[in-house]
């Protein structure tokens, strides 16, 4: 007998904000810097200090729910969750408890295959990070930096929506992109910027209670999300169709080989005895701070895939791609104040610039060219000067050598300009169709796929300089002839 | 309220402390005798009242996004029981963070 299962995931993603200083003090978040130099008497735990929030660090918090669709807290409190550990040097962590700042709202997904859907969140609170510590360094101690300390972050907790690695995959990533897009985090998840852990249980299929679940940490890039859960949903079903019983524990991923392996048992319920920071008095946010925030929101993925796709005519497939990272989207953005025809506009930004960008492996922030450029290329095209393939394969490429110049001056300086002078199309046709003569009679006899060829060889002798349209209509009317 | 010798075992846990025998007993009944002196407040009938969490009204203690280094990196370390020039050291643990 083999029973179906299915899995039941939910993520904890946290996600450090982009704040010069500290959550609750002035010290730095700058990251990579000496060990135990962003420091102070706050972020250190020591006694008699007190913290002070960080309104820059709210701020962000707050664009986070907005973008989500979240309800915002009006009247918030601190609280401390207290454990012993020695990266956490006051003994406990400030986070949010029952007022968390964020509630409800959903991130709609498009996993790679299977359906769209929503996944739900429970929450969004503000907390603060902790210290590193580096157990493999020294053979006796644990060295303990605390540069990280304090550092601002929201933790966005997800309903068990998920099912699939593959979800969680799109998940994660619709998550680094809206971050990106708001400016709050930088999304690295090497660096720890972003983080992600994943409760995952399975149950057999069409029942709605859940199995013991298991949390996943240390995922460090979003295709290790994806291979945990991936692993821990096989390992899962076959500890249960073996008549074995799964674990509620902790577990830990091994990216070399993408395997979890147990960390430790949650046997003992962590009792964490939450209680309100007493240190910190309540915030409170009225509709005023809250339509500030909104004001100062950039316009989101979603509302400028709407936009390309159906105002601008563009391609569902082109306005993702323009619209997949925030830089690409900008400068998309900015290319159409500069021209009107759109749909050139996504081709030269979708193809000859990321054709670039991919060649020379370097990001759209690294692209030489500013929009105007292109769209001057873009408009000599238009006004036949030049050929479309003559720009994509000779005017392109001299522009980013020179990114200075204009179109015009490179088009005469290269020669590019469009042969319209029908004499000299007329004379290389006849050198082209000389040369074929068998392929003419071909033609001739009702083979009438052959034109592609014999325009293909007009444009070659032409060096790309004659216009394909005017070149078609006359090895057409010779041909006829 | 009763104590256990189990709560307190998980208590002791909790707070990284050790009592066995004779001491754990003395814990126990200090602990009761705590939680009974308390339960005296649950005489009192508090319906209507909002718990007190703040001993003022004031609410939105914000500071600037502005970086200040309020230490050096030796004042940091100065009080450190066991340090290096870089780091914080402490024993080894592995395992129970969270």
């Amino acid at each position: 007998m083999s029973t179906e299962f299915e899995a039941v995931i939910g993520l904890e993603i946290h996600i450090q904000l982009l704040t010069e200083s500290k959550a609750f003090s002035s010290d730095s978040t700058a990251y990579g810097q000496m060990p135990n130099t962003q420091v102070s008497a706050v972020s250190l735990g020591h006694p008699g200090t007190l913290p002070k929030h960080n309104r820059h660090a709210v701020e962000l918090a707050m664009k986070m729910g907005l973008a989500l669709q979240c309800g915002i807290t009006r009247i918030n409190r601190y609280a401390r969750k207290n454990y012993f550990y020695a990266d956490l040097p006051k003994g406990y962590q400030i986070t949010q408890f029952d007022t968390p700042l964020c509630t409800g709202g959903f991130v709609s997904i498009k996993p790679k295959s299977g359906e769209p859907k929503q996944v739900r969140l429970i929450r969004i609170h503000m907390e603060e990070d902790t210290g590193k510590s580096m157990h493999d360094q020294d053979l006796e101690d644990s060295l303990i930096d605390y540069n990280r300390a304090g550092t601002p972050l929201i933790e966005v907790v997800t309903e068990p929506d998920i099912r699939t690695g593959e979800e969680a995959y799109a998940f994660v990533t619709e998550i680094r992109r809206l971050v990106r897009y708001l400016d709050i985090c930088d999304g690295n998840m090497e660096e720890g910027s972003l983080r992600c852990d994943a409760n995952i249980s399975i149950r057999p299929k069409g029942t709605s209670a859940f199995g013991t679940k298991v949390e996943v940490k240390n995922m460090n890039s979003i295709s290790n999300v994806k291979r945990a859960i991936d692993f821990e949903i096989k390992r899962q079903t076959e500890v249960l169709q073996n008549g074995g019983v799964v674990i509620g524990e902790t577990r830990g991923f091994n990216g070399l080989n993408g395997s979890t392996f147990s960390m430790r048992r949650k046997e003992l319920v962590n009792d964490y005895r939450y209680f309100p920071e007493p240190d910190l008095p309540p915030l409170t946010l009225t509709d005023k701070d809250i339509e500030a925030v909104k004001h100062s929101m950039p316009e989101l993925p979603e509302a400028l895939f709407n936009r390309f796709h159906q105002e601008l005519g563009l391609s569902e497939y082109d306005a993702a791609v323009l619209t997949d990272d925030k830089t690409t989207a900008m400068y998309f953005n900015h290319l159409i104040q500069c021209t009107s025809n759109y749909k050139a506009a996504a081709n030269w930004v979708n193809v000859a610039i990321k054709g670039y960008l991919n060649e020379n492996a370097v990001g759209m922030e690294s692209f030489p060219l500013q929009p105007e450029k292109i769209a001057d290329i873009i408009s000599v095209i238009d006004q036949n000067i030049v050929s479309h393939s003559a720009a994509a394969q000779h005017l392109f490429p001299a522009m980013i050598a020179n990114p200075h110049a204009t179109a015009v001056e490179l088009i005469e300086k290269l020669n590019l300009a469009q042969d319209a002078d029908t004499d000299t199309i007329e004379n290389l046709i006849a050198e082209v169709l000389s040369r074929f003569p068998e392929k003419v009679q071909e033609y001739k006899n009702g083979k009438t796929g052959l034109l592609g060829l014999f325009v293909g060889e007009v444009m070659k002798a032409s060096k790309g300089k004659a216009d394909p349209r005017k070149t078609n209509e006359q090895v057409r009317k010779m041909l006829d002839a | 309220m009763k104590i256990t010798p189990e709560k307190v075992q998980e208590l002791a846990a909790l707070s990284r402390l050790r009592f066995e025998g004779e001491a754990a007993e003395k814990m126990r009944q200090d602990l009761e005798n705590i939680l009974e002196m308390c339960e005296k407040l649950n005489e009192v009938n508090t319906d209507d009242v909002e718990p007190l969490i703040y001993m003022t009204d004031r609410v939105n203690n914000l500071r600037d996004d502005k970086v200040t280094q309020e230490i050096s990196h030796e004042e940091a370390l100065k009080n450190a029981p066991k340090k290096d020039s870089d780091f914080f050291r402490v024993p080894k643990v592995i395992g129970q963070t969270d």
